[in-house]
């Protein structure tokens, strides 16, 4: 064997390794976090966009197939679940917060809900798209899995809808933060609560990552938005004719 | 922690089940997230030794989970930027309704809060 035939063996073998995409994952996550630390000034340095924005490029550079990747990544996508399930513990653990601020929560909640929801009618309309990609936008703020139980029952198209709401989530935690300072909102309760409503779990990763009240307050507008933006949205849709 | 991440395990298991069997629009993990605080919630007097045990476990390996919870989002995040073309034509106008949405929903939302003045007790 040559040494180039030797290196593709090589290569091949680790393509079909989850550890290579474990590895990957991983480190391009925390290079995203590295240079987050080192700038904090550019939004979209923060590590989940980079470290997506890292492995996207060695894919598509060494044109690896998606499914090859995430049969390995899929590892990491898998504790997602139980992670979900584990927000439990803060949020009992700020219960009396939580049951302080119940008005200004289910206030926000609903304002909150119903603002996304126009907001991007009004935007999406604007900007004249089809009625088919207008409806798959509606539900982008809430959690995936209900986005896309909207979109089916609406009209719209569930995977569009995902693919909507990941990028929701993603320039959510990316410009959340930046948004809010901007807007001089010292509280954490409302700066977390904010991000959990409008960009759902992957606003409530970045809140989470930064403080805890923050990120109590971002699950709990997580869960309480995607139940009214399921009431609200088929309401909306028949209101206004979409 | 072990008993921690089993409980974890178990209240997901749960909620995936329920989710099935009810054909709910509520994913599983979050019908197990509801459940855990329920049974956190309605056992929260007990002083028992057995229930402070797990309460310690759990909180272990809540914390070893959420630590780098925004890495759990890397998989399907380039899932997304490997099907973008899926947008086809429509793809810049998207991504503008999704930016200036997003950004205006997290203001607007944040201003809400901040206005009702209930918000006081604010421990930070």
């Amino acid at each position: 064997m040559t040494d180039e035939q030797k290196l593709y063996s090589i290569w091949v073998y680790l393509q079909a390794e989850p550890l290579f995409w474990l590895t990957l994952t991983v480190g391009a996550y925390l290079a995203g976090d590295f240079c987050y630390k080192q700038t904090r000034l550019f939004p979209l340095f923060n590590p989940v966009a980079l470290g997506i924005i890292i492995v996207s490029a060695v894919l598509l550079i060494f044109n690896v197939q998606y499914e090859r990747y995430f049969d390995g990544a899929k590892f990491i996508h898998f504790l997602l679940g139980p992670a979900t399930v584990s927000l439990a513990i803060p949020i009992y653990k700020k219960w009396e917060l939580i049951v302080a601020n119940a008005k200004a929560i289910v206030t926000g909640a609903i304002l909150g809900s119903l603002f996304a929801v126009l907001i991007t009618y009004a935007l999406a309309l604007g900007l004249s798209l089809d009625r088919e990609i207008i409806i798959s936008l509606l539900p982008r703020s809430v959690t995936a899995p209900i986005a896309m139980g909207i979109a089916e029952l609406t009209g719209g198209i569930p995977s569009l809808t995902a693919i909507i709401t990941i990028i929701t989530g993603i320039i959510g935690a990316a410009f959340g933060t930046f948004t809010l300072d901007l807007l001089r909102v010292k509280s954490m309760s409302a700066r977390g609560f904010s991000i959990g409503l409008a960009s759902h779990g992957i606003g409530t990763a970045r809140a989470m990552s930064r403080n805890d009240t923050a990120g109590v307050f971002a699950a709990v507008a997580m869960g309480l938005s995607g139940i009214v933006a399921s009431l609200i949205i088929p309401l909306i849709i028949g209101i206004l004719q979409i | 922690m072990l008993k921690g991440i089993f409980l974890i395990f178990l209240f997901q298991l749960v909620g995936e089940v329920i989710q099935k069997l009810l054909e709910l629009a509520v994913p599983g993990p979050v019908i197990g997230l509801l459940l855990l605080l329920l049974a956190l919630l309605l056992t929260r007097s007990s002083k028992r030794s057995f229930k402070i045990e797990l309460e310690t476990n759990l909180t272990v390996a809540s914390e070893q989970l959420l630590a780098h919870l925004p890495l759990l989002f890397v998989p399907i995040g380039v899932g997304v930027v490997m099907h973008l073309s899926f947008l086809e034509s429509s793809l810049l106008k998207v991504l503008a309704v999704i930016f200036i949405g997003t950004v205006l929903t997290v203001g607007f939302t944040a201003l809400v809060i901040e206005k009702i003045q209930n918000w006081r007790t604010v421990d930070d």
